[in-house]
Protein backbone atom coordinates (compact mmCIF):
# COMPACT_ATOMS: atom_id res chain seq x y z
CA UNK A 1 0.00 0.00 0.00
CA UNK A 2 1.02 3.73 -0.84
CA UNK A 3 -0.26 6.99 0.02
CA UNK A 4 0.25 9.31 -2.90
CA UNK A 5 -1.11 12.69 -4.53
CA UNK A 6 -2.77 11.61 -7.74
CA UNK A 7 -4.27 14.41 -10.63
CA UNK A 8 -7.43 14.01 -12.33
CA UNK A 9 -6.40 13.54 -15.65
CA UNK A 10 -10.03 12.68 -16.87
CA UNK A 11 -13.62 12.55 -15.13
CA UNK A 12 -16.16 11.86 -17.54
CA UNK A 13 -20.08 10.21 -17.48
CA UNK A 14 -19.52 6.51 -19.16
CA UNK A 15 -23.63 4.65 -18.99
CA UNK A 16 -26.26 5.65 -16.84
CA UNK A 17 -24.86 7.40 -13.28
CA UNK A 18 -21.26 5.74 -14.27
CA UNK A 19 -18.47 7.69 -14.67
CA UNK A 20 -14.60 6.84 -15.84
CA UNK A 21 -12.05 8.72 -14.00
CA UNK A 22 -8.01 8.47 -14.90
CA UNK A 23 -5.48 9.28 -12.34
CA UNK A 24 -2.22 10.63 -13.02
CA UNK A 25 0.24 9.38 -10.33
CA UNK A 26 3.04 6.76 -8.71
CA UNK A 27 1.09 3.02 -9.63
CA UNK A 28 4.21 1.15 -8.30
CA UNK A 29 1.49 -0.21 -5.50
CA UNK A 30 -1.13 -1.78 -7.80
CA UNK A 31 0.69 -5.31 -8.74
CA UNK A 32 -2.67 -7.33 -9.52
CA UNK A 33 -6.27 -6.95 -11.64
CA UNK A 34 -9.01 -6.85 -8.73
CA UNK A 35 -7.39 -4.59 -6.26
CA UNK A 36 -9.01 -1.30 -5.28
CA UNK A 37 -8.00 2.09 -3.98
CA UNK A 38 -9.23 4.49 -1.60
CA UNK A 39 -9.83 7.78 -1.89
CA UNK A 40 -9.98 10.76 0.21
CA UNK A 41 -12.39 13.42 -1.12
CA UNK A 42 -13.53 16.89 0.58
CA UNK A 43 -15.99 17.13 3.28
CA UNK A 44 -16.03 13.48 4.16
CA UNK A 45 -14.01 11.89 7.03
CA UNK A 46 -14.12 8.29 5.10
CA UNK A 47 -12.16 7.49 2.23
CA UNK A 48 -13.80 5.69 -0.61
CA UNK A 49 -12.62 2.31 -1.67
CA UNK A 50 -12.98 2.21 -5.67
CA UNK A 51 -11.86 -0.98 -7.84
CA UNK A 52 -9.27 -0.46 -10.26
CA UNK A 53 -10.21 -0.46 -13.96
CA UNK A 54 -6.72 -0.53 -15.66
CA UNK A 55 -3.49 0.65 -14.81
CA UNK A 56 0.52 1.79 -16.42
CA UNK A 57 3.02 3.20 -15.42
CA UNK A 58 1.65 6.38 -14.89
CA UNK A 59 -1.81 6.30 -14.51
CA UNK A 60 -4.91 4.49 -12.81
CA UNK A 61 -8.08 4.04 -14.07
CA UNK A 62 -11.32 3.78 -12.17
CA UNK A 63 -15.09 3.42 -13.05
CA UNK A 64 -17.27 4.25 -10.27
CA UNK A 65 -21.39 4.57 -9.81
CA UNK A 66 -23.08 7.09 -8.61
CA UNK A 67 -24.41 6.18 -5.26
CA UNK A 68 -24.34 8.63 -2.71
CA UNK A 69 -23.06 12.38 -1.47
CA UNK A 70 -19.42 11.75 -2.05
CA UNK A 71 -19.46 10.25 -5.46
CA UNK A 72 -21.82 13.11 -6.46
CA UNK A 73 -19.14 14.87 -5.38
CA UNK A 74 -16.11 12.58 -6.78
CA UNK A 75 -18.17 13.48 -10.44
CA UNK A 76 -18.05 16.51 -10.28
CA UNK A 77 -13.92 17.17 -9.97
CA UNK A 78 -12.41 18.88 -12.87
CA UNK A 79 -9.29 17.84 -14.74
CA UNK A 80 -6.26 19.38 -12.65
CA UNK A 81 -7.92 18.35 -8.99
CA UNK A 82 -5.82 16.56 -6.95
CA UNK A 83 -6.73 14.16 -4.81
CA UNK A 84 -5.23 11.89 -1.64
CA UNK A 85 -4.95 7.88 -2.62
CA UNK A 86 -4.29 5.18 -1.00
CA UNK A 87 -3.36 2.97 -3.63
CA UNK A 88 -2.39 -1.40 -3.98
CA UNK A 89 -5.06 -2.38 -1.45
CA UNK A 90 -6.63 -6.04 -1.37
CA UNK A 91 -5.18 -9.11 -2.77
CA UNK A 92 -6.71 -8.73 -6.33
CA UNK A 93 -7.14 -12.10 -8.79
CA UNK A 94 -4.89 -14.83 -8.77
CA UNK A 95 -3.99 -15.07 -12.73
CA UNK A 96 -2.66 -17.90 -12.72
CA UNK A 97 -5.06 -20.22 -11.97
CA UNK A 98 -7.17 -18.96 -15.23
CA UNK A 99 -6.46 -22.25 -17.03
CA UNK A 100 -6.64 -22.06 -21.19
CA UNK A 101 -10.41 -20.80 -20.89
CA UNK A 102 -10.83 -18.34 -18.67
CA UNK A 103 -14.51 -16.95 -17.90
CA UNK A 104 -14.96 -13.24 -16.50
CA UNK A 105 -18.50 -12.38 -14.82
CA UNK A 106 -19.21 -8.52 -14.22
CA UNK A 107 -22.25 -7.39 -12.99
CA UNK A 108 -22.47 -3.66 -13.61
CA UNK A 109 -19.88 -1.71 -11.53
CA UNK A 110 -18.57 -5.29 -10.93
CA UNK A 111 -17.37 -5.06 -14.43
CA UNK A 112 -14.20 -2.55 -14.74
CA UNK A 113 -11.95 -4.93 -12.81
CA UNK A 114 -12.41 -7.56 -15.56
CA UNK A 115 -10.92 -5.14 -18.15
CA UNK A 116 -7.48 -5.28 -16.61
CA UNK A 117 -7.83 -9.10 -15.73
CA UNK A 118 -8.81 -9.76 -19.45
CA UNK A 119 -5.39 -7.90 -20.86
CA UNK A 120 -3.09 -9.61 -18.63
CA UNK A 121 -4.62 -13.43 -19.49
CA UNK A 122 -4.90 -12.23 -23.27
CA UNK A 123 -1.23 -11.44 -22.85
CA UNK A 124 -0.53 -14.41 -20.95
CA UNK A 125 -1.98 -16.19 -24.76
CA UNK A 126 -5.41 -17.02 -22.46
CA UNK A 127 -8.75 -17.75 -24.70
CA UNK A 128 -10.73 -14.68 -22.81
CA UNK A 129 -14.97 -15.09 -22.36
CA UNK A 130 -16.27 -12.59 -21.23
CA UNK A 131 -20.59 -12.02 -19.99
CA UNK A 132 -21.35 -8.99 -18.80
CA UNK A 133 -24.55 -8.28 -16.78
CA UNK A 134 -27.02 -5.03 -16.79
CA UNK A 135 -30.17 -3.62 -16.25
CA UNK A 136 -30.96 -2.55 -19.86
CA UNK A 137 -29.11 -0.91 -22.77
CA UNK A 138 -28.49 2.51 -21.33
CA UNK A 139 -26.63 0.81 -18.62
CA UNK A 140 -23.65 -1.12 -20.90
CA UNK A 141 -20.59 -0.21 -20.52
CA UNK A 142 -17.23 -1.96 -21.44
CA UNK A 143 -18.55 -4.48 -23.50
CA UNK A 144 -16.77 -3.15 -26.48
CA UNK A 145 -13.51 -1.96 -25.00
CA UNK A 146 -13.25 -5.54 -23.77
CA UNK A 147 -14.16 -7.26 -27.12
CA UNK A 148 -11.60 -4.51 -28.67
CA UNK A 149 -8.86 -6.67 -26.52
CA UNK A 150 -9.56 -9.59 -28.04
CA UNK A 151 -12.67 -11.17 -25.61
CA UNK A 152 -15.59 -13.31 -26.83
CA UNK A 153 -18.02 -11.05 -24.46
CA UNK A 154 -21.91 -11.61 -23.89
CA UNK A 155 -24.01 -9.07 -22.53
CA UNK A 156 -27.24 -10.15 -20.46
CA UNK A 157 -29.54 -7.16 -19.47
CA UNK A 158 -32.25 -7.77 -17.09
CA UNK A 159 -35.02 -6.14 -19.27
CA UNK A 160 -33.68 -7.62 -22.46
CA UNK A 161 -32.75 -4.71 -24.43
CA UNK A 162 -29.26 -5.95 -25.22
CA UNK A 163 -27.99 -9.07 -26.03
CA UNK A 164 -29.49 -11.89 -23.78
CA UNK A 165 -32.78 -11.14 -21.92
CA UNK A 166 -31.89 -12.31 -18.01
CA UNK A 167 -28.95 -12.44 -15.69
CA UNK A 168 -25.43 -13.24 -16.33
CA UNK A 169 -26.05 -16.85 -15.32
CA UNK A 170 -28.66 -16.77 -18.06
CA UNK A 171 -26.12 -15.91 -20.58
CA UNK A 172 -23.68 -18.71 -19.49
CA UNK A 173 -25.15 -21.74 -20.96
CA UNK A 174 -23.09 -23.47 -23.62
CA UNK A 175 -19.74 -21.95 -22.77
CA UNK A 176 -16.76 -24.11 -22.08
CA UNK A 177 -14.63 -23.19 -19.46
CA UNK A 178 -11.63 -23.48 -17.43
CA UNK A 179 -11.75 -21.31 -14.38
CA UNK A 180 -13.91 -18.13 -13.77
CA UNK A 181 -13.74 -14.31 -11.91
CA UNK A 182 -16.74 -13.02 -11.12
CA UNK A 183 -17.46 -9.23 -9.68
CA UNK A 184 -20.56 -7.63 -9.48
CA UNK A 185 -23.66 -7.35 -6.60
CA UNK A 186 -23.76 -9.71 -3.61
CA UNK A 187 -26.93 -11.79 -5.09
CA UNK A 188 -25.28 -12.09 -8.88
CA UNK A 189 -22.39 -13.69 -6.71
CA UNK A 190 -24.68 -15.77 -4.97
CA UNK A 191 -26.36 -17.14 -8.37
CA UNK A 192 -23.05 -17.10 -10.38
CA UNK A 193 -21.16 -19.66 -7.01
CA UNK A 194 -24.44 -21.70 -7.43
CA UNK A 195 -24.65 -22.07 -11.57
CA UNK A 196 -21.01 -21.56 -12.77
CA UNK A 197 -19.68 -25.40 -13.55
CA UNK A 198 -15.69 -24.80 -12.76
CA UNK A 199 -13.57 -23.88 -9.60
CA UNK A 200 -13.67 -19.84 -9.44
CA UNK A 201 -12.79 -16.81 -7.51
CA UNK A 202 -15.20 -13.98 -6.61
CA UNK A 203 -14.80 -10.04 -5.42
CA UNK A 204 -17.07 -8.79 -2.86
CA UNK A 205 -17.74 -5.33 -1.29
CA UNK A 206 -18.78 -4.15 1.44
CA UNK A 207 -18.72 -0.86 3.62
CA UNK A 208 -15.35 -0.08 4.64
CA UNK A 209 -14.00 1.74 7.66
CA UNK A 210 -9.98 1.68 6.42
CA UNK A 211 -9.45 -0.36 3.76
CA UNK A 212 -6.17 -1.94 4.99
CA UNK A 213 -6.96 -4.38 7.69
CA UNK A 214 -6.86 -2.37 10.90
CA UNK A 215 -10.57 -1.41 11.83
CA UNK A 216 -12.59 -5.26 11.34
CA UNK A 217 -15.31 -3.38 9.54
CA UNK A 218 -15.75 -5.46 6.69
CA UNK A 219 -14.81 -8.56 8.02
CA UNK A 220 -17.00 -11.52 7.07
CA UNK A 221 -17.50 -15.62 7.88
CA UNK A 222 -15.65 -17.60 5.25
CA UNK A 223 -14.59 -21.61 5.30
CA UNK A 224 -11.29 -20.66 6.08
CA UNK A 225 -12.06 -18.17 9.17
CA UNK A 226 -13.03 -14.79 9.70
CA UNK A 227 -11.76 -12.92 6.21
CA UNK A 228 -11.31 -9.15 5.97
CA UNK A 229 -12.78 -8.05 2.42
CA UNK A 230 -10.14 -4.95 2.28
CA UNK A 231 -7.23 -6.98 3.51
CA UNK A 232 -7.90 -11.01 2.92
CA UNK A 233 -9.93 -9.75 -0.14
CA UNK A 234 -12.39 -8.72 -2.34
CA UNK A 235 -11.49 -11.95 -3.98
CA UNK A 236 -12.49 -15.08 -2.10
CA UNK A 237 -11.59 -18.64 -3.48
CA UNK A 238 -15.38 -20.12 -4.74
CA UNK A 239 -14.17 -23.26 -2.25
CA UNK A 240 -14.26 -20.40 1.42
CA UNK A 241 -17.70 -19.06 1.28
CA UNK A 242 -20.16 -20.45 3.54
CA UNK A 243 -23.29 -19.77 1.29
CA UNK A 244 -25.09 -23.24 2.23
CA UNK A 245 -28.35 -22.58 0.03
CA UNK B 1 14.08 12.40 29.11
CA UNK B 2 13.31 13.76 25.76
CA UNK B 3 10.93 16.77 25.70
CA UNK B 4 7.89 14.81 24.42
CA UNK B 5 8.13 11.98 27.08
CA UNK B 6 6.07 11.83 29.50
CA UNK B 7 5.22 8.67 32.72
CA UNK B 8 1.83 6.58 32.54
CA UNK B 9 1.88 4.85 35.38
CA UNK B 10 5.50 4.62 36.31
CA UNK B 11 6.73 3.95 33.02
CA UNK B 12 8.57 6.44 30.61
CA UNK B 13 6.62 7.30 27.38
CA UNK B 14 9.05 8.77 24.61
CA UNK B 15 6.12 10.62 23.85
CA UNK B 16 2.05 10.81 24.81
CA UNK B 17 0.87 9.18 21.51
CA UNK B 18 -0.90 5.78 21.83
CA UNK B 19 -3.17 4.13 18.87
CA UNK B 20 -6.30 3.68 20.28
CA UNK B 21 -7.72 0.07 21.00
CA UNK B 22 -9.77 -1.05 17.94
CA UNK B 23 -7.93 1.23 15.17
CA UNK B 24 -4.29 -0.60 15.36
CA UNK B 25 -5.65 -4.51 15.34
CA UNK B 26 -2.07 -5.88 17.00
CA UNK B 27 0.24 -3.41 15.12
CA UNK B 28 0.83 -5.52 12.55
CA UNK B 29 -0.23 -3.78 9.75
CA UNK B 30 1.17 -0.46 10.69
CA UNK B 31 4.49 -2.13 11.28
CA UNK B 32 4.58 -2.85 7.36
CA UNK B 33 4.11 0.93 6.96
CA UNK B 34 6.36 2.00 9.57
CA UNK B 35 8.22 1.24 12.51
CA UNK B 36 5.62 1.43 15.19
CA UNK B 37 8.60 2.06 17.98
CA UNK B 38 8.02 5.42 17.55
CA UNK B 39 4.89 5.53 19.16
CA UNK B 40 4.57 5.88 23.15
CA UNK B 41 2.49 2.69 22.77
CA UNK B 42 -0.93 1.37 21.65
CA UNK B 43 -3.64 -0.52 22.59
CA UNK B 44 -4.00 -3.52 20.93
CA UNK B 45 -7.70 -4.58 19.73
CA UNK B 46 -9.78 -5.63 22.96
CA UNK B 47 -9.46 -8.99 23.78
CA UNK B 48 -12.32 -11.21 25.19
CA UNK B 49 -12.17 -15.06 26.65
CA UNK B 50 -13.12 -16.55 23.57
CA UNK B 51 -13.06 -15.94 19.97
CA UNK B 52 -15.60 -13.53 18.49
CA UNK B 53 -16.67 -12.87 14.97
CA UNK B 54 -18.71 -9.54 16.02
CA UNK B 55 -21.86 -7.98 14.78
CA UNK B 56 -23.24 -8.51 11.17
CA UNK B 57 -21.92 -5.97 8.42
CA UNK B 58 -22.33 -3.19 7.78
CA UNK B 59 -20.55 -2.36 10.70
CA UNK B 60 -19.45 1.25 9.38
CA UNK B 61 -20.82 4.69 8.25
CA UNK B 62 -19.77 8.28 7.48
CA UNK B 63 -20.96 10.67 9.67
CA UNK B 64 -20.19 14.88 9.16
CA UNK B 65 -16.56 14.90 10.85
CA UNK B 66 -16.40 10.96 11.77
CA UNK B 67 -17.88 7.76 11.75
CA UNK B 68 -19.84 5.23 13.04
CA UNK B 69 -18.39 1.94 13.76
CA UNK B 70 -20.48 -1.21 15.10
CA UNK B 71 -17.78 -3.99 14.97
CA UNK B 72 -18.83 -5.39 17.94
CA UNK B 73 -15.21 -6.60 19.49
CA UNK B 74 -14.32 -9.06 16.73
CA UNK B 75 -11.20 -10.75 18.12
CA UNK B 76 -9.54 -13.93 18.22
CA UNK B 77 -9.68 -14.52 21.91
CA UNK B 78 -7.07 -14.33 24.24
CA UNK B 79 -5.51 -17.98 23.58
CA UNK B 80 -5.02 -17.09 20.14
CA UNK B 81 -3.32 -12.96 21.34
CA UNK B 82 -0.74 -14.85 23.43
CA UNK B 83 0.25 -17.78 21.18
CA UNK B 84 0.22 -16.27 17.80
CA UNK B 85 -0.27 -12.36 17.66
CA UNK B 86 2.29 -11.33 20.67
CA UNK B 87 4.71 -13.18 19.26
CA UNK B 88 4.38 -11.37 15.71
CA UNK B 89 3.94 -8.40 17.44
CA UNK B 90 7.72 -8.75 19.41
CA UNK B 91 9.72 -9.04 16.33
CA UNK B 92 8.34 -5.45 15.46
CA UNK B 93 7.83 -3.58 18.53
CA UNK B 94 10.08 -3.41 21.39
CA UNK B 95 7.78 -1.37 24.03
CA UNK B 96 5.98 -2.46 26.80
CA UNK B 97 1.70 -2.65 24.45
CA UNK B 98 -1.09 -1.68 26.51
CA UNK B 99 -3.45 -4.81 26.65
CA UNK B 100 -7.14 -3.89 25.89
CA UNK B 101 -9.64 -6.12 27.58
CA UNK B 102 -13.30 -6.76 27.04
CA UNK B 103 -15.77 -8.95 29.02
CA UNK B 104 -19.77 -9.74 29.24
CA UNK B 105 -19.21 -10.62 32.77
CA UNK B 106 -17.02 -9.77 35.66
CA UNK B 107 -15.20 -13.57 36.03
CA UNK B 108 -14.24 -13.36 31.95
CA UNK B 109 -12.79 -9.69 33.12
CA UNK B 110 -10.78 -11.20 35.69
CA UNK B 111 -9.43 -14.08 33.46
CA UNK B 112 -8.54 -12.46 30.48
CA UNK B 113 -6.60 -9.47 32.57
CA UNK B 114 -5.21 -12.31 34.69
CA UNK B 115 -3.60 -14.05 31.69
CA UNK B 116 -2.66 -10.72 29.70
CA UNK B 117 -1.24 -9.34 32.89
CA UNK B 118 1.46 -12.71 32.66
CA UNK B 119 2.69 -11.49 29.23
CA UNK B 120 6.07 -10.08 29.40
CA UNK B 121 5.06 -7.21 27.28
CA UNK B 122 2.09 -6.27 28.40
CA UNK B 123 2.99 -2.87 30.49
CA UNK B 124 -1.00 -1.99 31.14
CA UNK B 125 -3.97 -3.11 31.27
CA UNK B 126 -6.99 -1.14 29.74
CA UNK B 127 -10.13 -2.40 30.48
CA UNK B 128 -12.87 -1.52 28.31
CA UNK B 129 -16.05 -0.95 29.94
CA UNK B 130 -17.52 1.02 27.56
CA UNK B 131 -18.10 -0.80 24.19
CA UNK B 132 -21.27 0.60 23.00
CA UNK B 133 -21.53 -2.42 20.81
CA UNK B 134 -22.37 -5.59 22.26
CA UNK B 135 -24.78 -6.95 24.49
CA UNK B 136 -24.85 -8.11 28.26
CA UNK B 137 -21.27 -6.67 28.47
CA UNK B 138 -19.13 -3.96 27.66
CA UNK B 139 -20.93 -0.51 28.18
CA UNK B 140 -23.42 -1.96 30.72
CA UNK B 141 -20.42 -2.27 33.63
CA UNK B 142 -18.79 1.45 32.66
CA UNK B 143 -22.63 3.20 33.04
CA UNK B 144 -23.26 2.03 36.46
CA UNK B 145 -20.74 3.18 39.46
CA UNK B 146 -20.83 0.17 41.48
CA UNK B 147 -20.68 -2.20 38.29
CA UNK B 148 -17.71 -0.21 37.24
CA UNK B 149 -16.23 -0.47 40.92
CA UNK B 150 -16.74 -4.21 40.86
CA UNK B 151 -14.59 -4.68 37.52
CA UNK B 152 -11.91 -2.56 38.71
CA UNK B 153 -11.51 -4.47 42.29
CA UNK B 154 -11.92 -7.75 40.51
CA UNK B 155 -9.04 -7.04 38.28
CA UNK B 156 -7.00 -5.38 40.61
CA UNK B 157 -7.25 -8.32 42.90
CA UNK B 158 -5.11 -11.15 39.82
CA UNK B 159 -3.04 -8.20 38.51
CA UNK B 160 0.21 -6.65 38.83
CA UNK B 161 0.53 -3.98 36.68
CA UNK B 162 -1.23 -0.87 35.57
CA UNK B 163 -4.66 -1.04 35.17
CA UNK B 164 -6.45 1.40 32.88
CA UNK B 165 -10.33 2.22 33.24
CA UNK B 166 -11.84 2.54 29.65
CA UNK B 167 -15.00 4.38 30.45
CA UNK B 168 -17.79 5.81 28.53
CA UNK B 169 -19.28 9.29 27.37
CA UNK B 170 -22.83 7.63 27.13
CA UNK B 171 -23.37 8.48 31.14
CA UNK B 172 -24.80 11.43 32.83
CA UNK B 173 -21.78 12.16 34.96
CA UNK B 174 -18.48 10.60 34.18
CA UNK B 175 -16.50 12.08 36.57
CA UNK B 176 -18.98 10.10 39.23
CA UNK B 177 -17.82 6.63 37.27
CA UNK B 178 -14.25 7.64 36.76
CA UNK B 179 -14.15 8.43 40.97
CA UNK B 180 -15.53 5.07 41.27
CA UNK B 181 -12.99 3.06 39.56
CA UNK B 182 -10.30 5.13 41.51
CA UNK B 183 -11.85 4.19 44.85
CA UNK B 184 -11.73 0.70 43.69
CA UNK B 185 -8.01 0.74 43.05
CA UNK B 186 -8.14 2.17 39.66
CA UNK B 187 -4.36 3.31 38.37
CA UNK B 188 -5.00 5.60 35.70
CA UNK B 189 -8.70 6.00 33.60
CA UNK B 190 -8.39 6.81 29.88
CA UNK B 191 -11.77 8.49 28.01
CA UNK B 192 -13.29 9.01 26.02
CA UNK B 193 -14.87 5.52 24.37
CA UNK B 194 -16.82 6.43 21.06
CA UNK B 195 -20.68 7.74 21.89
CA UNK B 196 -23.62 6.40 21.19
CA UNK B 197 -24.97 7.56 17.58
CA UNK B 198 -26.91 6.11 14.11
CA UNK B 199 -27.72 6.85 10.78
CA UNK B 200 -30.42 5.98 9.07
CA UNK B 201 -30.39 5.23 4.63
CA UNK B 202 -33.08 7.69 3.42
CA UNK B 203 -33.56 5.89 -0.08
CA UNK B 204 -33.74 2.19 1.60
CA UNK B 205 -35.62 3.81 4.90
CA UNK B 206 -33.36 1.71 7.09
CA UNK B 207 -30.89 2.34 9.76
CA UNK B 208 -27.32 2.02 7.73
CA UNK B 209 -25.80 -0.05 10.75
CA UNK B 210 -26.62 -3.90 10.72
CA UNK B 211 -26.52 -3.41 14.43
CA UNK B 212 -28.93 -0.43 14.32
CA UNK B 213 -26.74 1.67 15.96
CA UNK B 214 -23.14 2.19 16.70
CA UNK B 215 -20.36 4.52 18.05
CA UNK B 216 -19.30 7.69 16.80
CA UNK B 217 -15.64 8.91 16.72
CA UNK B 218 -13.35 11.20 14.73
CA UNK B 219 -12.88 15.04 14.51
CA UNK B 220 -16.39 15.68 15.23
CA UNK B 221 -16.15 14.04 19.05
CA UNK B 222 -12.91 16.08 20.02
CA UNK B 223 -14.86 19.02 21.66
CA UNK B 224 -16.56 16.29 24.08
CA UNK B 225 -13.80 14.49 24.61
CA UNK B 226 -11.89 17.01 26.02
CA UNK B 227 -14.97 18.58 28.15
CA UNK B 228 -14.98 15.30 29.33
CA UNK B 229 -11.48 14.64 29.87
CA UNK B 230 -11.22 18.44 31.49
CA UNK B 231 -13.85 16.69 34.19
CA UNK B 232 -12.59 14.14 35.21
CA UNK B 233 -9.18 15.37 35.66
CA UNK B 234 -10.52 17.72 38.40
CA UNK B 235 -12.70 14.74 39.57
CA UNK B 236 -9.29 12.24 40.38
CA UNK B 237 -5.94 12.19 41.40
CA UNK B 238 -4.94 8.88 38.96
CA UNK B 239 -3.92 9.61 35.58
CA UNK B 240 -5.93 10.25 33.01
CA UNK B 241 -5.57 9.29 29.50
CA UNK B 242 -7.41 11.33 27.07
CA UNK B 243 -8.77 10.38 23.55
CA UNK B 244 -11.72 11.30 21.08
CA UNK B 245 -11.15 12.72 17.74
CA UNK B 246 -7.64 13.51 17.64
CA UNK B 247 -6.20 14.04 14.34
CA UNK B 248 -3.17 16.50 15.21
CA UNK B 249 -0.09 17.31 17.27
CA UNK B 250 -2.23 20.18 18.64
CA UNK B 251 -4.95 18.75 19.61
CA UNK B 252 -2.56 16.40 21.68
CA UNK B 253 -1.40 19.27 23.60
CA UNK B 254 -4.78 20.37 23.90
CA UNK B 255 -5.65 17.66 25.66
CA UNK B 256 -2.36 17.66 27.52
CA UNK B 257 -3.64 20.62 28.49
CA UNK B 258 -7.06 19.82 30.01
CA UNK B 259 -5.59 17.67 31.92
CA UNK B 260 -4.54 14.41 30.12
CA UNK B 261 -1.05 12.94 31.10
CA UNK B 262 -1.16 11.19 27.75
CA UNK B 263 -2.90 10.39 24.77
CA UNK B 264 -4.67 8.22 22.39
CA UNK B 265 -5.15 8.62 18.80
CA UNK B 266 -8.09 6.67 17.03
CA UNK B 267 -10.49 7.06 13.82
CA UNK B 268 -7.13 9.20 12.30
CA UNK B 269 -5.34 6.18 11.91
CA UNK B 270 -8.09 4.71 9.87
CA UNK B 271 -8.34 7.64 7.07
CA UNK B 272 -4.41 8.27 7.49
CA UNK B 273 -2.54 4.64 8.00
CA UNK B 274 0.50 7.10 9.28
CA UNK B 275 -1.58 9.25 10.80
CA UNK B 276 0.62 8.88 14.80
CA UNK B 277 3.93 8.90 12.77
CA UNK B 278 3.05 12.12 11.31
CA UNK B 279 1.69 13.70 15.26
CA UNK B 280 4.51 12.90 16.40
CA UNK B 281 6.78 14.45 13.92
CA UNK B 282 5.16 17.53 14.43
CA UNK B 283 4.86 17.89 17.98
CA UNK B 284 8.17 19.05 18.47
CA UNK B 285 7.50 22.23 16.26
CA UNK B 286 3.69 22.42 17.08
CA UNK B 287 5.11 22.74 21.03
CA UNK B 288 7.84 25.97 19.56
CA UNK B 289 4.53 27.46 18.44
CA UNK B 290 3.31 26.98 21.92
CA UNK B 291 6.25 27.90 23.83
CA UNK B 292 6.66 24.41 25.66
CA UNK B 293 9.91 23.29 26.35
CA UNK B 294 9.31 20.24 27.49
CA UNK B 295 5.15 18.15 27.05
CA UNK B 296 5.30 16.68 30.93
CA UNK B 297 5.27 20.09 32.22
CA UNK B 298 1.99 21.25 30.92
CA UNK B 299 -0.73 18.41 31.58
CA UNK B 300 -3.44 20.40 33.48
CA UNK B 301 -1.93 23.35 32.50
CA UNK B 302 -5.06 25.10 31.72
CA UNK B 303 -6.58 24.29 34.95
CA UNK B 304 -6.33 27.94 36.44
CA UNK B 305 -9.19 29.26 34.24
CA UNK B 306 -11.16 26.41 35.92
CA UNK B 307 -14.99 27.98 36.19
CA UNK B 308 -15.51 29.23 39.64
Amino acid sequence: MKQGIYTVEENTPLAEGVFRMRLRGDTSAVTRPGQFINIRLDGKFLRRPISVCDWDDGTITIIYKLLGDGTERMSRYPAGKTLDVLTGLGNGFDVGRAGERPLLIGGGVGTPPMYALAKQLLAAGKRVQAVLGFNSAADVFYADELRDLGAAVRVATADGSRGVKGFVTDALAGLDYSYYYACGPEPMLRAVWKTAVTDGELSFEERMGCGFGACMGCTCKTLTGFKRICRDGPVLRKGELLWDD
Amino acid sequence: MGRLSVTLCGIELDNPVIPASGTFGYGVEFAELYDINCLGTFSFKGTTREPRYGNPTPRIAEAESGMLNAVGLQNPGVDAVIAEELPRLKKCFHKPVMANVSGFSVEEYVEVCRRLDAQAQVGWLEVNISCPNVHGGGMSFGTDPHMAAEVTRAVKAVTTKPVIMKLSPNVTDIAQIARACEDAGADAVSLINTLMAMRIDIRRRRPILANVTGGLSGPAVFPVALRMVWQVADAVGIPVIGLGGVSSAEQVIEMMLAGAAAVEVGAANLTDPWACQKIIDELPAAMDRCGIDNLRDIIGGAKQWEKT
